[in-house]
């Protein structure tokens, strides 16, 4: 398989990382060696193998339905790139 | 086909299409706390106010799940008739949203808590079952505020984390008015249960509407368009009718209908495309590290079961069969919790020489008019359920007539006053007393002896004019039914 | 006395005890070696005023039942502080100041230890030299121009240094173990849910593990009992019955059956690797412990299941580095622009390397092809442990497979910087207690470790062997303090 430009411009939209045409022929070069790499998994028959959800073997825990967080609102917005002190505040949305 | 004409179709010279409509409601789950947080969910806070490090997403800060919410979910589940998978599996759905703040939202995609259900809609033309394919617990996202500024966006994340039921339907909806029963009837439910309180102002309950048409008669689904986050019933069937035409229009011109997602613009009543194709969704769904598998054993769903209050539908049953209701005054007293609950308060204040068939009409005529016309919920009615009973018996006793119910009724509402210390007050007791009333008719009819005589000669219209006087006479106290026997003797 | 920074956190905390040394003398004893060891670039953020305020606090009313009495250690930066900056080695978070603290470092401070700095580190602990850092490359005390390894390198440099008595880092794919191995240390990756992840920066959530990292596998052992709590803030964190590993370790390994898996033995693998690994085998051996030979048979595939698991869990993990709510924002024309920019300026390359990795085998149509398989094949490597665990009580292998290189050697050729991780992903795939311990050199007089893996849980037989083994192998660190003018 290959990962052509197309598709590093697909996934660098779909991650939200820009990406001009140098750093696209380099991370293409790149990511070709590594799923290059990763193709080995394909010698593998893994067909009546359940995956692995987690390699924890005990169930979730549940916590009581209780308030316990009070209004953090100065320290929520505390680290804000550009802040008004009541919203957190970014560069208008086109829809 | 056709089996009457109360079936929705768009018409077009030679062609009729059929709407096929499939909902996903989006109900946010009763709970204090938030579905993987411990912030309030309380609506109307400040901004920001009830946002923890985790709704946020601080570095480092992980989810822990709220079990109440997944009791919730498991009780709608229970009242919609569905399988309950006891096994299931939080994904996070990944997308970049300003009031997105983790980059995905957690939810459940390959595996939901709940599975297939049904809920039962009554029709004009009789019952229809609606088909329930999943139920899911999910996140709610933050709110994108868009005109407090020119140049940016304010984003608020109280919402963000709050606990969502996504209650997704089967294509099996025709028609508009069938999504109006369906969302009330899942409101009703829900309310019922005390999961979702159904507040569609504070945007407790909204739906994604999926909508295609196909000729009348076809058995394959058209290409449907989905129209997010309506949050009126209104603007559901708005949207319905226009997208419907829309579409109809586009296949009658021979065009393609796009798959997209639309948006209803409730200004100019119109559906349009949201989002270009290009930016088409991945949403590279994948089982969330940060959360094992849910896993509920058969004893904590029995044990939910058991904690399931009458739903509408059995209630609606027995209301039949024990009050012997018609199915039309059940349906309207059922409808909602709060009016059953005031419905049978009356019942059971009434005692045991209750008339529920006058009770009934009270309800659903004067009261209902009453709260109508001031805008009101049953559950503020200026009227209690006790001094409601109070009045009715009132009236099945005979202490006072109908007529003079009204008049002490508009004296309840100014005030939730016993009816019974009203009539006492007002001196507004009927006049039950034979001889009494036979004096006072007696008078009457001396007084108008021509008119007797005109009467007795076969101008029976003339009945009338004598009960009014007698009425008159006795400032309307007079029991009619007394009067009425005494004039029949008399004249 | 011998100069404090020598003595391992055994003796200091057994001086400061006896009130032989107070916590400022310690405090300062390794600021001021901090303060000549700039060279090594271990430091992201310095607590050097605050430090010794809180040694002379703990000084005038010492708690001296606590376990870590007036210690002072730095942490890797990829832990949240309260109050001190927190950057993950990332510009992203270059201003990022947290308003609480992870429970690992809680779990310390409430021992009374005393914060010295935040350590450096790989960006999101994504690497394997310490070289992805935006705060640079870690020098390694062993040798100019050596990589400490990664992604703990500042903290593997810090213990070996002796710029702090032990430390804390977090191992994804070995990044406890091979940094460890690289400096001549002893690095722990415990089970998987032994430590809270609550309050660290997530890389992959699902293999992350905090863990100790010290002079000796005593110190080691002590500080994961400290650092070891079931967390209820995170559902992943497990309630099980936690030794107090430093009481109970012990170097009588008798009768304890130690496998050796022949997929370990690679091609290409230097003799060096190879000798050390029989040197370790006949040490057991002298300890009375029994070898057995083992098969984990889908070792080979455990590399590429591990850069599609670990990519596609970060892909998603840093999603939330968007430029909204904290860290860094480049300006942008509307929301998506600001996204974009915010995350290519922000992130280094290895990183965004990854996130396109992982949103590539995430992605519609690939899922299945590449996630779904990578996880069945976890489950394979799962089963192979648990196979192979009838029939022995842990397994001996090689840390790494080579010693440490040169910065710069293999920055351009991310596959073969990969591969060094070839030994110690397994057991984070499996979610298996791992301990690096220094066993020996490389004709360069670099150090190479020996890895033990153990069952869940089984932390305190880990230990153990490594004791036994460490007393055997008496390993002495060649650290001529280069740096030091």
């Amino acid at each position: 398989m290959s990962i052509d430009l197309k598709t590093i411009k697909h996934i660098s939209k779909l991650s939200r990382i820009s990406v001009d045409e140098e750093k696209a022929d380099k991370l293409a070069g790149d990511l070709n060696s590594i799923f290059n790499f990763i193709e080995k998994l394909n010698q593998l028959k893994t067909d009546n193998i359940e995956p692995l959800t987690s390699v924890v073997e005990t169930t979730l825990k549940l916590r009581t339905d209780e308030v316990k967080s009070k209004d953090l609102r100065e320290q929520v917005i505390k680290n804000s790139p550009q802040d008004n002190e009541d919203y957190f505040v970014v560069p208008k949305v086109i829809e | 086909m056709s089996k009457n004409n109360s079936e929705y179709l768009i018409n077009r010279k030679d062609n009729q299409y059929e709407v096929v409509i499939g909902l996903e409601v989006h109900a946010q789950v009763l709970s204090e706390s938030k579905l993987f947080s411990t912030s309030s969910t309380k609506f109307g806070a400040e901004p920001n106010t009830q946002v923890s490090l985790v709704d946020a997403a601080f570095p480092g800060m992980l989810p822990v799940i709220n079990e109440f919410c997944v009791k919730q979910a498991i009780k709608t589940g229970i009242g919609l008739n569905a399988k309950i998978n006891k096994r299931s599996v939080f994904d996070r759905k990944n997308y970049f949203y300003a009031d997105l703040p983790q980059g995905y939202q957690i939810s459940q995609f390959k595996d939901p808590i709940v599975g297939e259900g049904k809920v039962i809609l009554d029709m004009p033309n009789g019952q229809k079952e609606v088909g329930i394919e999943r139920l899911h617990l999910e996140q709610d996202a933050g709110k994108s505020i868009h005109d407090l500024d020119p140049q940016n966006t304010f984003v608020d994340l109280n919402r963000s984390g709050v606990a969502l039921m996504e209650i997704v339907s089967k294509p099996d909806l025709r028609s508009p008015d069938e999504v109006n029963s369906y969302i009330k009837k899942l409101r009703s439910i829900m309310r019922y249960l005390g999961t979702c309180d159904g507040n569609m102002q504070e945007g407790s309950l909204r739906a994604d509407v999926n909508v295609s048409v196909r000729p009348k008669g076809s058995k394959e689904f058209g290409t449907r368009c989905e129209i997010k986050n309506v949050n009126s019933i209104k603007f559901m069937q708005m949207a319905i009718e226009y997208e419907a035409n829309r579409q109809v229009d586009l296949i009658e011109e021979g065009k393609i209908i796009d798959q997209e997602t639309r948006l209803f613009d409730t200004k100019k009543n119109e559906t349009r495309s949201m989002r270009s194709k290009e930016d088409a969704h991945d949403y590279r769904y994948f089982p969330d590290p940060d959360l094992l598998p849910l896993e509920v054993s058969e004893k904590f769903i029995e044990e939910l079961k058991n904690d399931i209050p009458e739903l509408p539908d059995d209630k609606k049953k027995r209301f039949i069969d024990e009050f012997k209701l018609s199915s039309y005054e059940a349906n309207i007293l059922v409808s909602d919790i709060d009016i059953a609950k005031y419905f049978e308060e009356v019942v059971a204040k009434m005692g045991k020489n209750k008339d529920i068939k006058l009770a009934v009409n009270w309800i659903t005529g004067e009261l209902f008019a009453v709260l109508n016309s001031k805008n009101l919920e049953i559950s503020q009615s200026p009227v209690s359920a006790k001094n409601f009973a109070i009045l009715i018996n009132l009236i099945k006793n005979g202490t006072i007539s109908g007529k003079i119910a009204k008049t002490v009724f508009e004296l309840m509402i100014k005030g939730d006053k016993d009816p019974q210390k009203i009539v006492e007050e007002k001196g507004l007791k009927q006049q039950s007393d034979p001889k009494a009333l036979e004096a006072l008719i007696d008078k009457i009819i001396n007084d108008n002896r021509e008119k007797a005589v005109e009467y007795k000669q076969g101008k029976e219209k003339l009945f009338g004019f004598f009960v009014g006087q007698a009425m008159k006479a006795s400032g309307g106290k007079a029991n009619p039914q007394l009067i009425n026997e005494i004039l029949k003797k008399k004249l | 006395m011998t100069d404090i920074t020598k003595q391992s956190l055994s003796e200091l905390v057994k001086n400061i005890k006896n009130k032989k040394l107070s916590s400022k003398e310690v405090t300062k004893a390794y600021i001021d070696r901090s303060e000549k060891s700039k060279e090594l670039n271990t430091y992201i953020t310095e607590n050097y005023s605050s430090a010794l305020e809180m040694a002379e606090k703990f000084d005038q009313k010492p708690n001296l039942d606590l376990k870590l009495p007036g210690i002072p250690m730095a942490v890797k930066d990829l832990f949240c502080t309260n109050n001190i900056r927190t950057t993950a080695g990332s510009k992203i978070l270059n201003n990022f100041i947290p308003t609480y603290e992870s429970t690992v470092t809680q779990n310390i401070w409430n021992e009374g230890a005393i914060l010295l700095g935040k350590l450096n580190c790989d960006e999101f602990a994504m690497g394997s030299s310490n070289e992805t850092s935006f705060f640079g490359n870690v020098q390694n005390p062993i040798d100019k121009n050596l990589v400490p390894g990664g992604s703990s390198g500042g903290s593997a440099a810090a213990v070996a240094g002796q710029l702090t008595p032990i430390t804390i880092g977090t191992d994804t794919g070995g990044s406890i173990r091979q940094p460890a191995s690289f400096t001549g240390t002893v690095g722990l990756k415990p089970t998987y849910g032994s430590c809270s992840r609550y309050g660290i920066v997530a890389f992959a959530s699902s293999l992350d593990q905090a863990g100790p990292m010290a002079q000796s596998v005593r110190d080691c052992a002590l500080l994961q009992e400290v650092i070891s709590s079931y967390d209820p803030k995170d559902s992943t964190s497990i309630d099980f019955k936690r030794n107090e590993y430093s009481k109970e370790l012990t170097n009588n390994i008798k009768g304890k059956k130690i496998g050796i898996p022949k997929e370990y033995r690679i091609d290409g693998m230097p003799k060096e690797i190879e000798d050390l690994w029989q040197k370790g085998i006949q040490y057991v051996k002298d300890c009375g412990a029994e070898i057995v030979d083992i098969s984990l048979p889908h070792t080979s595939y455990a590399l590429p299941a591990y850069y599609i698991v670990a990519p596609a869990e970060a892909s998603s993990n840093l999603a939330r580095y968007d430029g909204v709510k904290y860290g860094f924002r480049a300006k942008g024309e509307n929301l998506i622009d600001m996204y974009e920019k915010t995350r290519s300026e922000g992130f280094g390359t290895e990183v965004q390397r990854r996130i396109m990795i992982g949103t590539y085998v995430l992605s519609s149509g690939y899922y299945d092809a590449y996630y779904l398989k990578a996880q069945k094949v976890r489950k394979l490597i799962k089963n192979d442990f648990d196979e192979a665990y009838k029939k022995v009580d842990a397994i001996l292998t090689p840390s790494t497979p080579s010693s440490a290189f040169k910065i710069g050697e293999k920055t351009d050729d991310p596959v073969s910087m990969y591969l060094n991780d070839i030994f110690t992903v397994p057991v984070n795939l499996a979610g298996l207690p791992g301990i690096s311990i220094p066993a020996g050199h490389d004709t360069n007089g670099y150090p190479l470790g020996l890895q033990i893996i153990g069952k869940a849980f089984d932390e305190q037989n880990v230990l153990n062997i490594a004791y036994a083994i460490e007393e055997k192998i008496n390993f002495k660190n060649k650290i001529t303090d280069w740096w030091i003018k």
